[in-house]
C-alpha cells in the first residue's frame, strides 16, 4: 500500500497500462516533455518515447480524430483533453464518429479509445476551466462515461477503461488531483468499472454523487452525524452506463434521495436518476428525489464559484428538505 | 517553388480556363495521349481495357441506382456521375492493403476495392450503414459528416509509421483520403493538413474539385486554386485532369509511393465535374446554367478513352458490345438484388451499440420485445 496523490495514482495507472500493451498510445496537447498540466503524465514520455508518448498539435477535434484512426489500424490510444471546457471542438468526432462506429460497422470496427477529461471547478480559474460536461457524452449512446474520486479508484478505474474496447470518457477530478489517498499499486482491480459503491453505509437518507462531490458528500455526512442524522454515501463511479441496482438498494433502505453534481441541474445525471429511482421505487420513498447541483447559468467568474457550486450547507440543507417530506 | 496563384476570378466552371496552366494531362478530351515531363503511365493494352470497362461498370451502377431511387427503391442516392475517372484512376492506383478513407459518393473507388455495389445500395435504402467490413476491403464505410474522415485516414496513416511500415518500396503502405471542394472549407480537413505536415504522415489526399457543394461553387470556398493551398500547409499539391483516367492514376500513384517512402503527404485536386445533382434531392436547375453541363459533356472521361481504344487500336469489334453486355447483366444483378433487400430486424438496433452490451440496454431490448410481441399475440 502507498499513499498517492490522484494525479500519481493516474500516472501509475498509465505506466501499468502502457507496460501492459505496447498498443496503448498517449496523445494530446503538452502530455510529453511537460508532463502535461497537471503532471497526470509525467515522465512517461522519457520512459516510453515518442512514438507511444506524443505532443499534438493544437486542436481537440484532430486528436479526437486522429485518434479514431489509429484504433481502425489496431492501436489503443489515450487521448487527454487538456480542460474540460475545451473538450467542444472534440464533440462531433465523439459523438458522430467515435460513439457510433462500433453500431455503423455492426461491431467490424472497435473504438477501443479513453479520452481523459480534467473536469470541475473550485480552482479558482478562468473561464472555461470549470465546466462540468458529462452529461453532453452520458446522452449519447455509444460512449460509456465514468468518473473517478479517489486515488484508489483512479488507479483502478483508468486502467480498466484503457482496458475496455468501448470508447470511455474518462473524468478526472481535477480539484483532487492533489489530494491523497492509500492505493494498492500492484493489487488488480477489485470492482466493476461499471459499477457503483457505497462509501459510506448510512440508514437515513441516500446521497449519490460522482467524482468531486463525493468528498463534499462525505464531509456532509460526517457533519450530519454531528447532528443524529445517518447518511449514506454512493460513489456512482460509472455515469453510463449507469449501476441503477446498487442506488436501488440504497434508497429502499434509507427511503430518500439526494443527487449532487456540480454541472447544472437541468437535464443533468440527477434528471436521469430521480426519473429511473421514482419509476421503481415510487410507493416505497418518503420523499421525491431532490437534487444539489451547479446553477443553470453559465460557470461564473471564480470568485463567485464558491456560491455557485453544492457544498456541504447546501448538502446537508437539501438533506433536511428531504426528511420535512 | 512557385508563389501561390491568383485568386479565383470567375465562379462559372464553364469558363475555359480549363484547370489552369498546372494541369496535369496525359489524354485529352479527344483521346489524344498528352506528353506530360513528370508523370506518365506505362500500361499493357489488357490495363487499358480494363480502365475502360471499370469507368463503363462505375457509370452503369450509378444510372442504375438513380433510376432505383426514381422508382422509390432508396431513399437517396448520390451519384457521381462525371467523376469516373477520378475515382478509378486514383482507386486502381491504390495497392490492395492501402488503405481508403471515402465520403459517401466514391462508389467508383468502392469497386476498385471490390466491394459489392449492392452494399452500397443498402446504405442508401435505408437498409443498413454499409456493412461491408473495412479491414478486409481497406475501405472505410461511407462517412457522411463532411470530412470527418481526413482525420481518420491521418490518424490511421500515423499509425502506419509507428508499425514500421514506411520507407521501402516493397513493403511500405499509404492511405487516401477522398473529400470535395466543399470539404476543404471544414475544420477538419485543415486540422488533418496540420496533422499530416507536422508528422508527415503517409496519407494521399485527394479532393474532387468536382466545382459545386450542393448549391454553393468553388469559389465560395477558396481565394486560391485548391490544390495550392497545400503549399501553406507544407506540403506539395498537385492539379490532375479528373477527367482522364490516365493521369488520375499516374498522379495517385506517385503521390500514394512519395507517401509509402517515407515523404509524407500530397494533396491531389482532381479537376472534374459534378454532372448529376448532389443526391437526388437536388435541382441543379436552380442554380446552373445547361451552358455549362453542354461544356463538360465535351470533357466526357468515357469518350476520351473509348477515343483512345480506338485510335491505338486496343480493341477487336466484339469488345465494346460485349461490354454493353455485361453492364446490363450487372445493372440487371443490382436491381434485383435491391428489390429482394430485407428490412433489418427492429430489435437489431439494440445491438451492437458497444461491444460490451450495458445491463440498461439489455433491459431496454427485452422490454421492447415484449412490446413488439403484442401485436404478434394479437393478430
Amino acid at each position: 500500500m502507498t499513499v498517492l496523490t490522484l494525479a500519481k495514482a493516474l500516472n501509475e495507472a498509465l505506466r501499468t497500462s502502457m507496460e501492459r500493451d505496447p498498443k496503448v498510445l498517449l496523445m494530446g496537447e503538452d502530455i510529453g516533455k511537460l508532463g502535461g498540466v497537471f503532471r497526470v503524465t509525467d515522465g512517461l514520455q522519457k520512459d516510453f518515447g515518442e512514438d507511444r508518448v506524443f505532443d499534438t498539435p493544437l486542436a481537440e477535434s484532430g486528436i479526437v480524430g486522429t485518434a479514431i484512426g489509429l484504433a481502425i489500424r489496431g492501436y489503443r490510444p489515450v487521448c487527454e483533453i487538456q480542460f474540460d471546457g475545451f473538450i467542444y471542438p472534440a464533440y462531433d468526432q465523439i459523438v458522430s464518429q467515435l460513439a457510433k462506429i462500433h453500431a455503423r460497422s455492426k461491431g467490424l470496427v472497435r473504438m477501443p479509445i479513453t479520452i481523459r477529461v480534467p473536469f470541475g471547478g473550485g480552482i479558482g480559474a478562468v473561464e472555461h476551466h470549470s465546466e462540468s460536461p458529462e452529461a453532453y457524452f452520458a446522452h449519447t449512446a455509444g460512449l460509456k462515461v465514468v468518473a473517478c474520486s479517489n486515488p484508489a479508484d483512479g488507479h483502478a478505474m483508468l486502467q480498466q477503461a484503457i482496458a475496455s474496447d468501448d470508447p470511455v470518457m474518462f473524468f478526472e477530478p481535477k480539484r483532487r488531483y492533489w489530494e491523497k489517498g492509500e492505493v494498492d499499486t500492484s493489487a488488480a482491480p477489485s470492482s466493476s468499472l461499471w459499477s457503483a459503491a457505497v462509501v459510506r453505509p448510512g440508514s437515513d437518507a441516500t446521497l449519490v454523487a460522482y467524482g468531486p462531490m463525493v468528498k463534499t458528500c462525505l464531509d456532509a455526512a460526517t457533519a450530519a452525524a454531528e447532528e443524529g442524522r445517518d447518511l449514506e454515501v454512493v460513489d456512482l463511479r460509472s455515469l453510463s452506463p449507469l449501476d441503477l441496482p446498487t442506488v436501488l438498494a440504497s434508497v429502499r433502505r434509507t427511503k430518500r434521495l439526494v443527487v449532487v453534481h456540480e454541472a447544472p441541474g437541468y437535464l443533468g445525471m440527477g434528471a436521469e436518476i430521480a426519473a429511473r429511482v421514482t419509476e421503481e421505487l415510487y410507493y416505497e420513498m418518503e420523499a421525491p428525489v431532490l437534487r444539489v447541483t451547479g446553477f443553470d447559468t453559465p460557470y461564473p467568474p471564480s470568485r463567485s464559484e464558491e456560491e455557485y457550486l453544492p457544498d456541504l450547507d447546501r448538502v446537508l440543507h437539501t438533506v433536511d428538505r428531504s426528511l420535512a417530506y | 517553388m512557385t508563389v501561390a496563384g491568383r485568386p479565383t476570378t470567375s465562379s462559372d466552371p464553364a469558363v475555359p480556363d480549363g484547370g489552369g496552366a498546372e494541369l496535369v494531362q496525359l489524354l485529352s478530351p479527344e483521346g489524344e495521349r498528352v506528353h506530360h515531363p513528370d508523370y506518365d503511365v506505362d500500361l499493357t493494352d489488357e490495363e487499358y481495357r480494363e480502365l475502360y470497362r471499370d469507368l463503363v461498370l462505375v457509370r452503369r451502377i450509378d444510372i442504375e441506382a438513380t433510376a432505383l431511387q426514381r422508382q422509390g427503391e432508396l431513399g437517396i442516392w448520390a451519384a457521381l456521375l462525371g467523376q469516373e475517372a477520378a475515382q478509378v484512376g486514383s482507386g486502381r492506383a491504390l495497392r490492395e492493403k492501402d488503405f481508403a478513407f471515402p465520403t459517401y459518393r466514391e462508389h467508383g473507388v468502392a469497386w476498385c476495392k471490390g466491394v459489392d455495389p449492392l452494399k452500397l445500395l443498402g446504405l442508401f435504402r435505408g437498409a443498413s450503414n454499409g456493412g461491408w467490413d473495412p479491414q478486409e476491403k481497406r475501405f472505410n464505410l461511407y462517412t457522411i459528416v463532411i470530412g470527418s474522415q481526413t482525420l481518420h485516414a491521418t490518424g490511421y496513416a500515423m499509425g502506419i509509421q509507428k508499425d514500421g511500415a514506411v520507407g521501402d518500396m516493397a513493403t511500405g503502405e499509404a492511405t487516401i483520403a477522398y473529400f470535395g471542394d466543399g470539404a476543404s472549407s471544414q475544420g477538419d480537413v485543415n486540422e488533418a493538413f496540420v496533422w499530416a505536415g507536422a508528422y508527415s504522415a503517409p496519407v494521399v489526399f485527394f479532393c474532387q474539385n468536382n466545382q459545386w457543394g450542393i448549391s454553393t461553387p468553388t469559389a465560395t470556398q477558396t481565394r486560391i486554386p485548391l490544390y495550392q493551398r497545400a503549399r501553406g500547409f507544407g506540403f506539395p499539391g498537385v492539379r490532375v485532369d479528373g477527367n482522364d483516367v490516365l493521369a488520375s492514376y499516374a498522379v495517385t500513384r506517385k503521390a500514394l509511393d512519395d507517401a509509402r517512402m517515407g515523404q509524407g503527404p500530397t494533396l491531389i485536386e482532381a479537376f472534374t465535374y459534378r454532372m448529376g445533382a448532389h443526391t437526388t434531392s437536388d435541382d441543379p436547375t436552380r442554380y446552373r446554367l445547361s451552358s455549362e453541363l453542354e461544356a463538360w459533356k465535351l470533357k466526357d472521361p468515357l469518350e476520351r478513352m473509348k477515343s483512345v481504344l480506338y485510335r491505338q487500336q486496343l480493341v477487336d469489334s466484339d469488345f465494346f458490345g460485349q461490354l454493353e453486355a455485361d453492364a446490363d447483366t450487372l445493372a440487371a444483378r443490382i436491381r434485383k438484388g435491391c428489390l429482394e433487400m430485407t428490412d433489418p430486424d427492429p430489435l437489431a438496433m439494440f445491438d451492437d451499440v458497444y461491444v460490451e452490451q450495458t445491463q440498461l440496454l439489455a433491459d431496454e431490448k427485452a422490454q421492447f420485445a415484449t412490446y413488439l410481441s403484442g401485436f404478434e399475440a394479437h393478430r
